[in-house]
């Protein structure tokens, strides 16, 4: 009888101790733009984004950060298992201490959905830009579209 | 004698003549039609604005959740207030309430800074804080809000010194119901200043600034979808019960209409044949 009870109470302390591992393997990702929601919440194993210090993954209980995103691919890797890429312009990403991931960009793009052609064409406009402007503003806003052309075109 | 009232087609005692009750039947009929085609658009545009609103919700309460989760100071005395409304009235009592609210507020503790958006919030206000205001912003209200525009509100707001600043805009929560709410955002030197900041790892003072800016245009954008969604059912709502006011007094003044005309018939008659029966 207290042997049998012995072996219940193992099971249920195993099939415990294993739906945490599991919950432990994905956190929760709020990723998306002023027009679209990519992810509400759901739940991902890995995000890997282009930040200010680096290109750098996340994974369950990373370290809290905040981070400003550079013109880049952001991929996820879902609970399923399947690899979504996008294309961010810029924006911002926190880690909180409750491993909750926050990520806003300004514009989402779908890697598949980007033409080569187009992003070379307008890296080269942006770049002749470059180098006519004359006013502090216009040289940083032609070296943004120029960084963003350059990273678009890098991606594909 | 006594002049009875249902023969006032004669114009007589200031009574409606036949005349003056077909010109108001007319009024109101077109009146009916109008109320009636603008709900339909406003049914419309909020079908849309109720549309964008999910993934702004996402994003924008993504964008505040740094401030959701800690505790950071926003009762700074220096504190400048934004106010959300629009252009356009029509949409029941979406920018009377956003008025109410700031001026409780300023009975509370007095406003010494105030950036307005939409002319109607400025047409109540400008009376109680009109010398407090920064700016305002208009042209809000004909097309849907895009990001830009919350872009230009931030920058706007951003220009200037503050503690924190409280946005009073109009919650939507279904499509019969909205909640005007106060919405405080703290200030760059609130957050650096509090120790919680610290548990995020190596966050160097720029892209804390980042943050703070994107964030702010983010909660503002967000903010801006809301107030839209809500106006636009408020619209429908007060569109619809409108154009069913307009529907009850058109049976109304069809029903005194056909009186009037039975009476005109049966004085004419009776004028008829007391003539003729005095000529015999």
């Amino acid at each position: 009888m207290a042997f049998r009870s012995l072996v219940v109470r193992s099971a249920t302390l195993c099939r415990r101790a294993m739906a945490t591992e599991v919950s432990s393997n994905t956190f929760p990702l709020t990723f998306g733009s002023p027009n679209k929601s990519i992810h509400d919440g759901s739940h991902v194993k890995q995000v890997d984004i282009p930040s200010t210090t680096g290109h750098f993954g996340i994974l369950p209980n990373h370290v809290p950060t905040i981070a400003a995103l550079l013109p880049g691919v952001v991929s996820i890797q879902t609970e399923a298992g399947d690899v979504q890429k996008f294309f961010v312009s810029s924006g911002t990403a926190q880690i909180h201490p409750d491993s909750t991931v926050m990520i806003q960009a300004e514009e989402i793009c779908d890697l598949g959905d980007i033409d080569v052609n187009a992003a070379r064409s307008g890296l080269e406009a942006a770049q002749s830009k470059l180098a006519s402007a004359s006013s502090e503003v216009d040289k940083a806003a032609a070296q943004i579209e120029v960084d963003v052309y350059q990273s678009m075109v890098a991606s594909v | 004698a006594v002049v009875s009232t249902q023969s006032g087609h004669y114009g007589r005692g200031g009574m409606a003549t036949l005349k003056d009750i077909e010109m108001r039947l007319k009024s109101v009929k077109n009146m009916k039609k109008i109320t009636s085609s603008m709900k339909m658009v406003s049914a419309a545009k909020f079908a849309r604005a109720e549309r964008a609103l999910k993934p702004a919700r996402a994003y924008g309460t993504g964008a505040a959740s740094l401030y959701e989760k800690n505790d950071f100071d926003t009762s700074g005395k220096d504190s400048v207030l934004l106010a959300l409304s629009s252009d356009r009235g029509l949409c029941g009592g979406i920018h009377s309430n956003v008025g109410k609210m700031v001026k409780a507020a300023h009975a509370e503790t007095p406003i010494t800074k105030a950036i307005i958006v939409g002319d109607k919030a400025k047409a109540i206000l400008v009376k109680v804080i009109g010398d407090t205001f920064l700016s305002c912003f208009n042209n809000v209200g004909k097309k849907p809000t895009s990001f830009t525009d919350a872009l230009d509100i931030a920058e706007e707001v951003l220009s200037h010194d503050y503690d924190t600043i409280n946005i009073v805009y109009s919650k939507f929560k279904n499509i019969v119901s909205y909640n005007t709410e106060e919405k405080p955002v703290p200030s760059l030197e609130s957050v650096e200043s509090n120790a919680a900041i610290y548990v995020y790892d190596e966050v160097d003072s720029e892209v804390l600034r980042c943050y703070q800016e994107f964030t702010l245009a983010n909660i503002i954008y967000h903010s801006m979808k809301e107030c839209e969604a809500s106006e636009q059912s408020s619209r429908m709502s007060a569109m619809e019960n409108a154009t069913k006011n307009a529907g009850e007094k058109i049976d109304a003044l069809t029903l005194q209409y056909n009186r009037t005309r039975q009476a005109v018939i049966t004085r004419e008659l009776i004028e008829i044949i007391s003539g003729a029966s005095a000529l015999e």
